[in-house]
């Protein structure tokens, strides 16, 4: 396998955005990575993406958005792994690259949640746990999420203080990222004062519905090196993924995210790294729970220790292991298919040490780990500058 | 919401609770399937699950998804039951929902679990209820 590395970002601000359609959000963030890449054709494309048939009744987007970019006749490949869609886009691109099928590869994400109504947001997302053992009781993605976090509290000691403070955190986070969705100063009492979704969750421990498109450009690191300038090369050095059960009822052991372990190990594994190694980290902290738990099982934490390490400020700013800079999924906003992909972007950023306010310094080793459903899959990536 | 058909295809596993043990390593499989997904086996015995368990985790849904908001707050519970086998179920028959609580002993009864509008159809399937 060839060594493949990041040459290009783009994003759109994150938010409800009434006022733009999936195409055009995509469009921009495409034209935004295709630019900062200097590059103007891919040979590939991959469009990571969870459920544009239910959000806005449109799919086969690999036609639409091929045209809408001006590029029809390249061959493209919609990703479809719930939440997690952005980050298997990125590695179904790295199998491109990295075979040699092709040089040079766009990867996007992309989600138009706000075309629906909240109900019918609810039930799409719905859609990524089990719909007929899960779905037809009633219950929610929250729902899933704080059974998990009933478990891990019970374990292990873990306090709804501790879980409000990931969200404080983030938002404090998301107040340096111009395209966050939240520009949102939020305290403790806030996040337990916030109404209460599915206990022990309140509204501010969950990420919201959010419109949103991420694009990188990916390319063989002999490519990127004629292009990269005076900027350092990203070099994409490990992959991981894993599945786990669908239904939370299948699982044999519901105090830790079993597919996040496994898709780190062998991240790690291919990076040739350890969780010591990591200097910044963006985790899929769709729920604040799931960040605890994610920081657990990729190994920053021992098990059962994420909800004591937020509280000591490990993962803040300026901390051992600086978690989700960006604001997260809780601030920057969480268009399901585009959040894997904007994760690589904001990894990007800081390798380059472009990122601004929010820069973790001499941060040359990155770790970004994006999930779907209830941690039925994830995925993780290690990015590196020398 | 589900068609009639897919409810009705469904009914032996919600309405009678019919399950399978594995014949190579006794894994209970509810709904049964083709595949072992403990040991791969793909023989099986059908069995019915015990009504009698015990909640495992449990949240209570404030903000519900379409067809379950006359029901709200909605405990949901994932319950072990006597033989191993797990299933996600409603919790019936508490008045504070806040009562619950993880190793609450629960026993499943056969419910009305959501409704289609006037006219579609009606889901029923088990709840569990205090023990």
């Amino acid at each position: 396998m060839r060594e493949v590395a990041v040459i290009g970002t783009g994003l759109v601000s994150f938010g409800e955005m009434w006022s733009k359609s999936l195409r055009q959000m995509w469009t921009e963030a495409a034209l935004n990575a295709l630019e900062d890449a200097g590059v103007d054709s891919v040979g590939f494309m991959t469009i990571g993406c969870m459920s544009s048939g239910l959000f806005t009744g449109q799919e086969h987007l690999v036609s639409l958005l091929t045209d809408e970019i001006g590029m029809s006749g390249v061959p493209a490949m919609r990703v479809e792994s719930a939440c997690a869609s952005g980050g298997l886009a990125l590695r179904a691109g790295l199998a491109e690259v990295a075979s040699g099928m092709c040089d040079v590869a766009l990867v996007t994400g992309v989600e138009k949640m706000t075309d629906v109504d909240g109900s019918d947001a609810t039930y799409a997302l719905g859609t990524a746990a089990d719909q007929d053992w899960e779905g037809f009781h009633g219950i929610t993605f929250p729902g899933l999420y704080a059974m998990l976090a009933r478990v891990h509290m019970q374990q292990n000691g873990t306090t709804i203080e501790q879980l409000a403070r990931v969200a404080v955190k983030n938002h404090a986070n998301g107040l340096l990222n111009a395209h966050a969705q939240f520009h949102l100063k939020v305290s403790v009492d806030d996040v337990l004062s916030s109404t209460l979704v599915a206990d022990p969750l309140h509204l501010l421990d969950c990420s919201p519905i959010t419109d949103g498109a991420a694009a990188v450009v990916i390319a063989s690191v002999d490519r990127a090196k004629e292009l990269a300038g005076n900027r350092p090369i990203v070099r994409i050095t490990g992959s991981g993924m894993a599945t786990d059960t669908i239904s939370l009822a299948n699982r044999r052991d519901l105090g830790e995210l079993t597919a996040v372990r496994l898709a780190g190990e062998r991240a790690y594994e291919m990076a040739g790294r350890s969780p010591r190694d990591i200097h910044v980290a963006e985790v899929h902290d769709c729920f604040t729970i799931a960040e605890i738990m994610a920081t657990e099982a990729l190994g920053f934490f021992e098990r059962g220790a994420g909800g004591d390490a937020v509280e000591r400020g490990l993962t803040a700013l300026g901390g051992k292991i600086p978690v989700n800079p960006s604001g997260g999924l809780k601030s920057k906003g969480h268009p399901v298919g585009a959040t894997g992909v904007a994760q690589i972007v904001e990894l990007a950023t800081q390798l380059r040490g472009e990122a601004g306010q929010r820069q973790v310094e001499g941060a040359r080793v990155g770790l970004a780990q994006n999930m779907g459903g209830s941690g039925g899959s994830s995925v993780v990536h290690i990015l590196e500058v020398k | 919401m589900f068609s009639p058909a897919r409810a009705w295809r469904e009914f032996p596993q919600r309405y009678r609770l019919e399950a399978t043990t594995c014949d190579d390593c006794d894994t209970v499989l509810y709904p049964p399937r083709l595949v072992c997904p403990s040991c791969g086996g793909r023989d099986f015995t059908d069995v019915t699950l015990p009504r009698d368990g015990t909640v495992l985790t449990f949240t209570v849904v404030r903000v519900p998804p379409a067809g379950f908001t006359e029901q709200t707050p909605l405990p949901i519970a994932l319950v072990e039951l006597e033989n191993g086998a797990r299933v996600m179920v409603q919790i019936g028959d508490v008045d504070d929902p806040e009562s619950v609580e993880i190793g609450m002993p629960v026993r499943l009864e056969f419910r009305r679990i959501s409704w289609d509008g006037e006219a579609g159809v009606i889901f029923y399937g088990h709840k569990a209820v205090p023990a």
